[in-house]
């Protein structure tokens, strides 16, 4: 049942965002208890403050921009495709990243220069994919998801070519990349700018996306030019996915879960959904990340592995109380 | 407003012909039935007329203006239609379904106000749904969405009042209260409204003219007396029609008679 004050829930996910930060600056094998935090947060040259300052927190950062693109990029994916069942990863962007930052990881590139392998593969599969699936006829739903999926599948192949053609050693760091993994990950000042603006983006035609929900036609009847509405979700949420996955690899399970819970919470409204799923999924990843890094210490768990883990279960109860609900799709 | 219009009007689904150059012109304060056979057109029709579709040949105008020179945003203020399905994936409530029909009269930032949510209340409370303000939109049934999609249209208050078997799926109350509430809006008020229908006793009752389409490309327009007699109407259902006096004027049906022999 939707929360009745939809201002104070958006508060208290902003508290809960908050809240994970700091509790993901807390936990750890090396600064542990209250003590040790005040006094690493107070003096960042020593060596807790080292851990807390220039390890933990970016780390956190990072977590919680690639959880918030991720979910609004899910948000808008569900959309796009009018379905609660969609993902960012759908259409094919992260296997073209995931491809191109496998192929770098095989040639040896060093990993700075993965992200930006990652995010010109993401791109080029976003292009191929629009190419494919623009046509000329009117916009086709069915045409975009087939030409995703299929473009998916295309990469899933490429990407099982080269692992089965790399060395033992190599393997390992690729896995955890197609795992989704935030060891490595640093937060790079344009992925903020690229959430920031997708955010604004999205709220200020939330209730265009409220009524392109309800399908095409009644979107074009109430004053909408769909088609470019369409693309522009479309371009929006794949560059959304393509800044997530070259942070942090292809992490699994947080773009459609979230959504799907912040609109069981909330409602369908996207004025509410679209912050509330970002905050929402920026928390869940912070938190899920924490535990990925905590949990078999001192080994650490490539997060992808938590959120699947997490998400699985989850995913099936929502989907199992859609279809108990009598809810027709 | 000067009401809408087709000149030349070619429509056709694939080597089908719908209409063929069809000249038309909707004036306001006419509540049009269009009546045909299933598949006939009928929806394919409304939707040229709602400018979703673009025509063979031949243009439709509202106000004088070719539908394709509307700004979409503005053609919404002017122009609605109700569709034969509305088909809902997420589970909006149904406040919020019925104030869509503010969306057309609303920026990018801008959120309905008090005057937004009283409109959609009140059209809420003419389909009898204002109890169902914060029901989920996925668990009312056929008749109740059809209501709702009536609501939603009233919301948007357009000029043209185009509709696609609105009355499918409604009880009797129902069905009455939906074509005066059209009745109300067209005569008198200056606006128009074209509605399919399959029930032709309802467009004997409320519309003021018809248009019949045949299937083959052929059509007839006309006032509703006029057009509205066995002969025309076995000719379009391609089945005998009885038709019977009643106190309210006259009524048909399908000869049920003539089919034991």
């Amino acid at each position: 049942m939707p929360i009745r004050s939809p201002r104070l829930f958006l508060a208290v996910l902003a508290l809960l965002a908050v809240a994970s930060i700091l509790l993901a600056t807390m936990v750890g094998s090396t600064v542990t208890g209250p003590g040790a935090w005040l006094g690493a947060v107070a003096n960042p040259d020593s060596h807790a403050g080292e851990v807390l300052w220039r390890l933990r927190l970016p780390r956190a950062l990072a977590a919680f921009v690639v959880g918030g693109l991720l979910s609004l990029s899910g948000c808008l994916m569900q959309v796009l495709l009018r379905n609660p069942l969609a993902d960012p990863y759908i259409l094919g962007v992260s296997g073209g990243a995931a491809f191109f930052t496998l192929a770098g990881m095989g040639l040896g590139v060093a990993a700075a220069w993965w992200p930006p392998l990652a995010l010109a593969g993401a791109l080029v599969s976003i292009i191929i994919v629009f190419g494919l699936a623009r046509g000329s006829g009117p916009w086709s739903g069915t045409r975009l998801l087939l030409t995703g999926v299929v473009t998916a599948s295309g990469w899933g192949a490429l990407i099982t070519l080269l692992l089965a053609q790399s060395d033992d050693s190599s393997l390992r760091g690729m896995l955890f990349w197609l795992m989704g993994d935030l060891g490595y990950a640093r937060l790079p000042g344009w992925a903020v700018v690229v959430l920031a603006l997708s955010l604004l983006l999205a709220l200020g035609y939330a209730r265009g996306l409220n009524v392109l929900a309800m399908g095409e036609t009644t979107a074009k009847l109430l004053g909408e030019s769909t088609r470019r509405l369409l693309w522009g979700i479309y371009f929006v949420a794949s560059v959304l996915t393509a800044a997530a996955v070259s942070i942090a690899g292809s992490i699994g399970f947080v773009g459609l879960i979230v959504p799907h819970l912040a609109r069981l919470l909330v409602g369908a409204d996207h004025r509410v959904l679209v912050p509330a799923a970002t905050l929402f999924g920026g928390s869940f990843l912070v938190l899920s990340d924490t535990l990925a890094r905590t949990v078999i210490a001192p080994r650490q768990l490539p997060v992808g592995v938590v959120t699947a883990l997490l998400g699985v279960p989850l995913f099936l109860l929502l989907l199992n109380r859609a279809r108990v609900r009598g809810g027709a799709r | 407003m000067n009401g809408l219009s087709t000149t030349g009007l070619d429509v056709a689904i694939g080597d089908r012909v719908i209409t063929r150059s069809m000249d038309l012109v909707v004036e306001p304060g006419a509540f049009w039935g269009l009546l045909g056979a299933n598949g006939a057109g009928k929806t394919t029709l409304l939707r040229h007329l709602a400018g979703l579709l673009t025509p063979e040949s031949g243009t439709v105008q509202l106000d004088g203006r070719n539908l394709p020179n509307w700004p979409r945003r503005r053609l919404a203020r002017h122009l609605g239609m109700m569709q034969q399905h509305a088909d809902y994936v997420f589970d909006a409530s149904v406040l919020e379904v019925a104030l869509t029909g503010r969306h057309p009269y609303l920026g990018p930032w801008q959120r309905e106000n008090a005057q937004d949510r009283a409109l959609a209340l009140q059209a809420l409370e003419t389909v009898d749904l204002a109890a169902f303000a914060q029901r989920r939109v996925t668990s009312l049934s056929g008749g109740e969405a059809r209501r709702l999609a009536f609501a939603a249209l009233q919301v948007q208050d357009p000029d043209v009042f185009l509709l696609d078997e609105p009355t499918n799926h409604l009880d009797f109350r129902h069905q009455v209260s939906v074509m005066r509430a059209v009745g109300d809006r067209v005569y008198g008020n200056g606006r128009l409204a074209v509605a399919a229908l399959h029930d032709v006793n309802l467009a004997a009752t409320y519309c003021s003219h018809v248009l019949l389409l045949f299937g083959d490309g052929e059509w007839r327009a006309g006032t509703a007396p006029e057009l509205l007699n066995t002969e025309n109407l076995e000719r379009l259902y391609q089945c005998p029609v009885t038709a019977v006096d009643t106190p309210d004027g006259r009524r048909f049906h399908p000869a049920f008679s003539r089919l034991a022999s």
